[in-house]
């Protein structure tokens, strides 16, 4: 292995020729469906079509190959350049200083090649830009990141062994130096939350849509498979009540051991760490391994989400905010995750000592008074009367009168589900952070740092502005791109705003009690005021 | 505590630009239901309830819709920051400091230049902040533009 590649010199180079072998292998792989669709159905595919197969696996290596041979990349003082295309010749180049986040992933087989994918994220929304390099050596792969980011912050390209040594599994990450201090390290006794978390229903979905495709795929019969015959006509002779408890234990332990997989699989290992040079790492995964690393100058807060099942047993994520990364719902397992489901109080220790300090995490949020909280009522109350009163037309109309049931059972939900809301529902000011916090099947404790706002959106909807109330978005360049103060007093929601970010809002603020509002100003011509062309 | 408007309104003409723009929405929705009323046979009082309530609402939309969001549609530019306000039934208020400006478009569509009109858009690092005023009329725009882009050009620094 070239470990002692110089990564200063700014001549291009090539990707790891084991990279071939990646994707072939890849490729077979998605053959053992259908091999194994043959044993089990002892079907064949249709004859006179079997050399498709190897004509696809050759196609693809020899895109490979091609692959391979025309990608090169440098990283020359300002820029980092990639190569690619044989016919469509393609350069891609951004300012070495523009790079945001350097992630480094292995799946099972880049691992067994010794082998790392380097995703380098340069804050552009626009994936094509992305620079991607499949696949470096793991050491290079490693060197390269600490020189990518470090280069940033410091500017100097000298690289000290030790952080160059940086680990891309939790084994090197034991042997560290000193410049790298443990924030947060997985507790096996953590996975206890994975069944509080929807990913094994989501797991499910996609194991049952998988798996009928592949039924349908290959004509199989599927009440003419063993196992799946015996189960039907098991309980087509048990009564239904014992079908519906039964097939409801099953589905919860399903879910339950694809939650627990799911969770090992991706967090196993998982290491926070901050770098002295100032950024964030994390290591994870149990087969592909992904080491994300964050520059703490571009990380502006973090989201500490809390859904109502991981609230009910103390537990909750984290994410950060960062400047280029986008986060969101599909983000959990993205690279902006920082904390995977965990004990609260585990959650709160982290959360400070990333933040440098404890109070956005543990200051007592402003609640928004009892306007916001008749509208919490409204908003759950209103769909749940207008089921019950679409049930009652149903009844009316012929239906069975059971319906009413499920319909009237909404109705205490959506009070519990509007009184949760509320109360989940506030803002505050911490220090140098903008904290707001909403939600309750989705609760969620936004955490931006006040230096990060660029902008104020106030929304008022009709609604809203009879209640007097507002929404107040702080907009930002990270993350999700806007943090929302929802149903706030709109005295409260200025007096926020001018604390939040003295300076920006006070030249908009009419103190005098006289309304502001409607004055249909008299001139029809709208001239801009001097400061719009400061030229004449 | 309040905010109070921004200083400008836009054109007046923008008035007649928004009802002549919800104007074609509206005779789309009437020609699919003239068709409907010409070709089928049955549900005659249906079809004729639909168009005249349709009418009404279209009426309603185009007389209130325009003035009421006249009424609303307000900016203003200071040296340190761009306030507008927009809507009608739902408004919003949105400021961003001139420092955190990336850029400033202005786009005319071929109804508004029908009108003589133009919009401005301004950009901030954010991707829920821009900052748009529609309607305005086109030297203002221009002079809009060549203003904030003289002011941005003196702020410094990266701007996220």
């Amino acid at each position: 292995m070239s470990v002692s590649t110089t990564t200063q010199d700014a001549s291009w180079r090539r990707l790891s020729p084991r990279m071939l072998l990646v994707l072939p292998v890849r490729e077979l792989g998605r053959y053992v469906p259908a091999l194994l669709g043959l044993v089990v159905a002892g079907r064949s595919l249709d004859d006179g079509q079997w050399w498709w197969g190897p004509l696809g696996v050759l196609g693809v290596i020899a895109l490979s190959v091609l692959r391979w041979a025309t990608t090169r990349y440098r990283i020359t003082p300002v820029q980092v350049q990639l190569r690619t295309g044989l016919l469509n010749r393609r350069t891609i180049a951004t300012p070495a200083d523009r790079v945001r986040s350097v992630d480094l992933t292995a799946s099972a087989l880049h691992r067994i090649l010794g082998l790392a994918k380097v995703d380098i994220g340069t804050g552009s929304q626009d994936k094509e830009n992305g620079l991607s390099l499949d696949s470096l050596p793991a050491a290079e792969a490693r060197a390269l990141r600490t020189e990518l980011l470090h280069r940033s912050a410091v500017g100097s390209p000298d690289v000290p062994a030790a952080a160059a040594s940086e680990g891309l599994s939790t084994a090197d990450a034991v042997a560290h130096g000193g410049d790298d201090t443990e924030l947060a390290r997985l507790d096996l006794r953590w996975v206890r939350f994975a069944p509080f978390t929807m990913s094994g229903v989501l797991g499910a979905a996609v194991i049952f849509g998988v798996g009928s495709r592949l039924v349908d795929q290959f004509g199989i019969e599927a009440d003419s498979l063993g196992p799946v015959r015996g189960a039907l006509d098991y309980l087509e002779r048990s009564p239904i009540w014992v079908d519906v408890l039964q097939g409801l234990l099953g589905f919860v332990a399903f879910v339950t051991v694809l939650s627990v997989g799911g969770y090992v699989l991706s967090y196993w290992g998982f290491r926070l760490s901050r770098h002295a040079r100032g950024s964030l790492h994390t290591t994870r995964g149990l087969l592909t391994t992904r080491a994300t690393s964050i520059e703490e100058r571009r990380l502006r807060g973090i989201e500490l989400s809390e859904p109502l099942l991981l609230r009910a047993v103390h537990a909750a994520r984290l994410s950060g905010i960062t400047t280029g990364l986008k986060s969101g719902e599909g983000t959990a397992g993205g690279s902006s995750l920082l904390l995977p489901p965990a004990p609260y109080t585990v959650v709160l220790e982290v959360a400070a000592q990333i933040l440098r300090d404890p109070a956005p995490v543990e200051v007592s949020l402003t609640a928004h008074g009892p306007a916001a909280r008749r509208r919490r009522f409204i908003r759950a109350l209103v769909p749940a009367l207008a089921l019950v009163a679409a049930a009652g037309v149903a009844i009316w109309a012929g239906a069975p009168p059971w319906l009413a049931l499920p319909a009237i059972a909404t109705l205490p939900v959506a009070v519990m589900l509007a009184a949760d809301r509320y109360r989940s529902l506030g803002h505050a000011l911490a220090g140098s952070f903008l904290v707001t916090q909403q939600g309750s099947l989705g609760r969620r404790r936004d955490v931006l740092e006040r230096d990060g706002i660029i902008g104020w959106n106030l929304r008022q909807t009709f609604f809203q502005r009879r209640a007097g109330l507002a929404s107040l978005t702080a907009t930002t360049a990270a993350g999700r791109q806007e943090y929302t103060v929802t149903d706030v007093p709109l005295p409260m929601a200025l007096l926020f705003g001018t604390r939040a970010l003295p300076g920006l809002l006070g030249d908009f603020l009419a103190s005098d009690p006289v309304p502001a509002t409607s004055q249909p100003a008299n001139q029809p011509t709208s001239q801009p005021a001097q400061a719009a062309h400061p030229g004449d | 505590m309040k905010l109070r408007d921004p200083a400008h309104l836009v054109s007046p003409r923008a008035i007649a630009f928004w009802t002549l723009q919800a104007a074609f929405g509206w005779i789309f929705i009437l020609v699919v239901q003239l068709l409907w009323f010409v070709v089928s046979a049955d549900h005659a009082d249906l079809r004729f309830t639909a168009l005249v309530l349709t009418v009404l609402f279209a009426a309603a939309h185009l007389i209130v819709m325009p003035r009421w969001r006249y009424r609303v549609h307000r900016w203003e530019v200071t040296d340190t920051a761009v306030y507008t306000q927009s809507g009608w039934i739902s408004q919003e208020r949105r400021i961003a400091p001139i420092s955190r400006v990336q850029t400033v478009d202005t786009e005319r569509g071929p109804l508004e230049q029908l009108f003589g009109l133009a919009n401005v858009t301004v950009t901030t690092a954010s991707a829920a902040g821009p900052l748009r005023i529609h309607g305005l009329d086109r030297a203002t725009a221009e002079a809009l533009v060549a203003g904030l882009t003289e002011i941005t050009s003196r702020s410094e620094g990266d701007a996220t």
